[in-house]
């Protein structure tokens, strides 16, 4: 079918430099533009839809329904985080009653660079629901992929191309999570790891490496085809693992 | 092919030497080529401490103030603050702030160097030149970095600008001089090495690529150029004249490949401070990153470290 990239160490470490140099700028853009650009992502996924669904029935063994829910659920996914990209701070953001004439108030700011080790099942569902939460609040992200059919992953990347998402916003790693956790962990411009369906090892690698610099984790079990269809595989509590609230305090008279 | 007597000083009687045609194709080849040495683990560890030593710390920008130097000057003595790591060779400024940075750097090893002579395009008469780089002198600067006269150099008065560069070289003292020959607007090869045997001629105790204000800045060829026409000069007068390349070198690996080029062309004697600097701001920080990254085997993170 394909010959697929193995990523190694250094692939890792210049994604990172990559994902450094774009968050800032990514993160500075209104959150409406975020969603704009996450809502076109949608749509140049909808355009290829019949592609996609061609290729889950063709590489990955899905059966052509289960195939066009899947793309389906993907395009609606993607719309779906658009539209919290201007909402979640209302939301998550807090007005503190504090016990001296301050006005107090916290709101979430992205990590930065968080590094997600993407679900097995599900090659293109998968990786949108571990993709758009952590890109909406202004993440840069490394998503490694490792799964049975690792070349959607690529004509994600194409997708990801046409839709005026910023160079380094978001870079796809094909590769072994054997081979990449260690440094994954242990790399101290990492803000924050995602890591769907992490083996007893994998996680304790990663705490481990990831203790030094206080790496932000979240683990999450890896979920059937159909359970990341469903509704409760999206959520505005898949976004807060990977912000900072600021809380600032504002001097008030009477 | 090499010039009869070099040891002439005197100005009036200065022919224009003549210098080997470079071959282009084959300079950035020989560049490449040097590029790709691999260097690891000790020795790259011991490459990267000895680049520190060679750095000169710049801010050469119209809105440096007294504070801005004196914090380059901490991170030139304290480059890393969590570690021990060697302090840079020299720290550049312009001259109204050498006296801050004299008083930063007082009791270390760390040179204080300045720009002067119209810097960056030169563009000025003779004796305003020479009264600044006086003036500089006298404010203290070990190194005073001159510009070359491109009006005069791109006009073939070769003769004049080796006696303007004597004249700043009378003028520098006991300071050491580097030659900024701005090879960005030099055009070709061969007007680079021509320029770099004048500037040595006159008495450079340095040559110096660029201003860092022009693009393009250090190249590796360029600096290859110069490199030879270093070697050339040394095997016929014996003098050892320092290099420095400066503006756009931000990584550690290139500025390895630099060292790689200095020591095939002109062997170990130019890697030292004394012989060979490169003059950057914000390759430091890379350089500490890459040093901590072999010491623990883990990637490194700027947040980490002072801002330079």
């Amino acid at each position: 079918m394909a010959n697929i990239c193995r990523a190694s160490r250094k692939d890792f470490r210049d994604a990172v430099v990559e994902a450094r140099e774009a968050q800032e700028g990514w993160s500075s853009r209104s959150a409406f533009n975020r969603g704009q650009i996450l809502y076109r992502m949608g749509e140049m996924l909808e355009s290829r839809r019949q592609a996609f669904v061609d290729t889950l029935v063709e590489v990955a063994g899905y059966d052509r329904e289960q195939a066009e829910a899947e793309v389906d659920v993907a395009i609606d996914r993607l719309v779906w985080y658009a539209g919290w990209t201007d909402k979640f701070a209302q939301v998550f953001g807090t007005v503190n009653p504090v016990a001296s004439s301050h006005f107090d108030f916290s709101v979430p700011e992205p990590s930065g660079v968080v590094a997600a080790f993407c679900p097995g099942n599900a090659p293109l569902l998968g990786l949108v629901s571990c993709m758009a939460p952590v890109i909406a609040p202004g993440n840069a992200v490394i998503l490694i992929v490792e799964n049975e059919a690792p070349t959607i992953a690529l004509d994600l990347a194409e997708v990801l191309d046409t839709s005026d998402l910023p160079g380094g916003v978001v870079n796809i790693l094909t590769g072994h999570r054997t081979e990449l956790r260690e440094h994954v962990g242990g790399h101290r411009d990492v803000d924050a790891i995602l890591s769907v369906g992490a083996s007893t090892e994998e996680r304790t690698v990663l705490e481990e490496e990831g203790a030094e610099s206080v790496t932000r984790m979240e683990f999450r079990p890896d979920r059937s085809p159909a359970d990341w269809r469903a509704d409760d595989s999206q959520s505005p509590y898949w976004i807060t693992p990977f912000v900072e609230f600021k809380t600032t305090w504002h001097p008030v008279g009477r | 092919m090499q010039r009869p007597s070099t040891a002439t000083s005197s100005t009036a009687t200065y022919r224009p030497p003549q210098v080997p045609s470079v071959d282009e194709v084959a300079a950035k080849e020989r560049a490449s080529r040097l590029a790709t040495r691999s260097i690891k683990t000790e020795a790259k560890v011991e490459g990267l401490k000895r680049l520190i030593a060679m750095l000169d710390l710049t801010t050469l920008e119209g809105a440096d103030t007294p504070g801005k130097v004196r914090s380059l000057c901490q991170k030139a003595r304290q480059p890393d603050p969590n570690r021990d790591s060697p302090s840079v060779g020299a720290v550049c400024v312009y001259p109204p702030l050498v006296s801050v940075a004299r008083e930063e750097v007082a009791g270390t090893d760390i040179k204080v160097a300045s720009v002067a002579s119209y810097f960056p395009s030169g563009q000025a008469a003779l004796d305003e030149r020479v009264e600044e780089v006086e003036r500089v002198r006298d404010a203290g600067a070990d190194e005073i970095d001159v510009v070359m006269n491109r009006n005069a150099f791109l006009s073939g008065e070769y003769g004049r600008v080796h006696r303007e560069i004597s004249a700043l070289a009378e003028a520098s003292g006991d300071a050491h001089l580097k030659v900024i020959l701005e090879t960005g607007e030099l055009e070709t090869y061969d007007a680079v090495r021509l320029a770099s045997r004048i500037a040595m001629d006159a008495g450079a105790d340095f040559i110096k690529t660029s201003t860092g204000k022009v693009k393009p800045a250090a190249t590796m060829p360029v600096t290859l150029v110069m490199l030879e026409a270093i070697r050339d000069y040394h095997l016929d007068t014996g003098q050892k004249v320092g290099m420095k390349p400066a503006g756009g070198i931000r990584k550690a690996k290139p500025a390895l490949r630099y060292l790689v080029m200095v020591k095939e062309t002109l062997g170990d004697a130019w890697l030292t401070p004394e012989r060979f600097r490169i003059g950057a701001s914000s390759l430091l920080n890379d350089l500490l990153l890459q040093i901590e990254k072999e010491r623990t085997g883990r990637y490194y993170s700027k947040r980490y470290l002072s801002l330079g």
